[in-house]
């Protein structure tokens, strides 16, 4: 029993960085209807650039912020250079451009900071288990991160008028634009968004399974995955998605497939809710009008 | 006349490709031409769904490694002649195919890319799996032995590969043409284009979606059997999902929507690694993910729509499709 609440923990843990890089799937696939390929390519990027800033010698949490800015302005000017131009191309396009990115940040990353696996510090330090030995301080700190970005995007959205902007931005943009809402500068306020997002996740999960160039590609099918099963249609949905794949992916790993088939639990994951529940948990049926 | 005399070329141009390359070319460079074929078939494979019926998969790679696996596993195991497991990997591959579809592509937007992305990533970690070593023989993969020429035929093994290739796809070609330039095609398009307009015409959406995933499938999985052959091993490494992106890549760059972008394709894959070689030492992959992003703005048609472009007789009728 102690052994399954430990696992459900932990998979509450990493759970929290599935359910950020959901969030910020969702946020573009609302605005945009485009699901970022390269979510987890650019989240991984930016974690190096932590990693630079904490070798030139900054304190953890300065190199943190400055890594927020970083990842916010590139994802704000990969929107407005590669993006914005292709706005009414077809859908292959921009998958194109998406596994462009996705291969040139793999890549470039290997190529500066090479490809063996870096440790990454974890600012809670290393410690013994806490919470009744259940949770090591690392997954306590960043479980803790994860609620805290999740509950002041949901403020940002729910309270600022900027939030509220880029909601109508995303749900109506022709009328948007007609009340003057900037909505390009709208949409790349989301992308920069996203970006930092991302990077907080990457930051997170970087001392768990240490950082090489292709660390991510694991966390951006569980976050798919996660995002389905929420629900791709609402960010609370996705966020909860999230959350439940990492416990789902913990408990299935240790009692029903091994660590050699985790990866295959996304896929099940994601056919199930396609043939159960299309819509997931917490989405809405969309009815287009014809 | 003129329609002719672009087939006649277009004839020539086919046999002198099947022939050429076995009485100048190295063992080595036979090997290349063969990958080529292998390519360009599941290239076709990838452009049938996406291309044409603008369902994107980022996972064909998957239906590659089915094919190869089927193809040694059957060679390795028991004995059977190499041309007898591309029947049996063609039915293999589609039937994944339609099963996966079926879930994915009942749905309109990105889920085919996102459940296809998912099993790219978790065929290789099966074919690691424990419980099916016996057959796949884990980490270590399967070695093969490539077949000699039949009948005596005056040829060694890596010609008689060549052709043996080149005549399956040359077939498959054909097939694949005459589906996109008939009824079918068109329904296809129409799905990619306009899918409520297609659907209100009587098009069963999510039927002719899956069936075309599966026919996608089929001719992917008989490009990893060739490929299989001509390697002479399967291994799960070599089925990375690195191997779908490839394969997603060379459809783009070669030409969405075009028969002969596939060869295009194949080409790009199969020789532009060695020239990003050249341009960075450090990051090939960069330069590939460079161009493909340049193409998307540059020439969204691909290789196949600029060459479209130079190709004197056939011009006008190829745009027309």
């Amino acid at each position: 029993m102690d052994g399954l609440l430990h696992q459900v923990f932990s998979g509450l843990a990493t759970g929290g960085i599935y359910a950020s890089v959901a969030l910020a799937l969702v946020m573009i696939y609302q605005a945009t209807h485009h699901i970022n390929f390269a979510q987890g390519e650019m989240a991984m990027f930016s974690t190096y650039i932590a990693l630079a800033l904490i070798n030139a010698g900054l304190p953890y949490w300065v190199a943190f912020a400055a890594t927020l800015v970083f990842s916010f302005a590139m994802g704000a000017i990969i929107q407005r250079v590669l993006l914005q131009p292709l706005a009414n191309a077809p859908v292959l396009a921009l998958v194109g451009v998406f596994i462009g990115m996705m291969l040139i940040f793999n890549n470039t990353a290997g190529w500066i900071f090479s490809y063996t696996l870096k440790p990454f510090p974890s600012p809670f330090g290393e410690g013994g288990p806490m919470v009744g030995g259940m949770l090591s301080p690392h997954e306590l700190g960043s479980t803790c991160v994860t609620l805290g970005v999740l509950l002041s995007v949901w403020a940002f959205f729910r309270f600022t008028r900027l939030g509220l902007a880029m909601r109508a931005a995303a749900y109506n943009p022709v009328s948007s634009q007609l009340v003057g809402i900037p909505v390009a500068r709208m949409l790349a306020l989301g992308w920069g968004l996203a970006a930092a997002i991302g990077a907080i996740a990457g930051m997170m999960v970087a001392p768990v399974v240490f950082l090489d160039p292709n660390m991510m590609a694991g966390v951006l099918l569980y976050a798919f995955a996660g995002a389905l099963l929420g629900g791709i249609t609402n960010p609370l949905g996705a966020v909860i998605g999230g959350f439940l794949v990492g416990v789902i992916e913990n408990i299935g790993g240790a009692y029903i497939v091994g660590t050699g088939l985790k990866l295959s639990l996304a896929l099940v994951i994601i056919v199930a809710v396609l043939v159960l529940k299309p819509s997931g948990l917490f989405g809405k049926t969309l009815a287009s009008r014809v | 006349m003129r329609i002719m005399s672009s087939r006649l070329v277009l004839v020539l141009l086919v046999l002198a490709m099947a022939v050429v390359p076995l009485f100048v070319s190295s063992g080595y460079q036979l090997f290349q031409f063969t990958m080529v074929v292998a390519y360009a078939l599941a290239v076709l494979g990838v452009n049938l769904v996406t291309g044409y019926n603008g369902q994107i998969s980022l996972g064909h790679g998957a239906f590659y490694a089915i094919g190869a696996y089927v193809t040694a596993i059957m060679m390795d195991h028991w004995d059977l002649p190499y041309w007898s497991t591309l029947p049996v990997a063609a039915v293999i591959c589609a039937g994944v195919g339609f099963l996966l579809g079926l879930p994915a592509l009942r749905l309109g937007g990105l889920y085919l890319a996102l459940t296809t992305l998912a099993l790219a990533a978790a065929v290789p970690q099966l074919l690691k799996y424990d419980l099916f070593e016996g057959w796949t023989g884990g980490v270590q993969g399967i070695s093969i032995i490539k077949p000699d020429a039949p009948f005596g035929l005056p040829l060694n093994a890596d010609q008689w590969l060549y052709l043996f290739s080149f005549a399956v796809a040359v077939v498959l070609f054909i097939s694949a043409w005459n589906l996109v330039n008939g009824r079918i095609g068109r329904a296809l398009k129409a799905i990619r284009d306009q899918p409520l307009a297609a659907e209100a015409m009587g098009i069963d959406l999510a039927q002719l979606k899956t069936r075309t995933f599966a026919a996608s499938a089929m001719y992917t999985g008989i490009a990893g059997s060739i490929a299989a052959i001509a390697v002479q091993f399967v291994s799960p490494d070599s089925f990375a999902s690195a191997l779908s992106i490839t394969l997603f890549v060379g459809m783009v760059v070669g030409g969405a929507a075009s028969i002969s972008g596939a060869v295009f394709g194949a080409l790009f894959i199969q020789f532009i690694p060695n020239i990003a070689d050249q341009v960075s030492k450090a990051a090939p992959g960069a330069v590939y993910g460079l161009i493909l992003i340049v193409f998307m703005f540059v020439a969204p048609g691909g290789i196949a729509s600029l060459v479209r472009k130079w190709w004197p007789a056939g011009g006008s009728r190829a745009r027309s499709t």
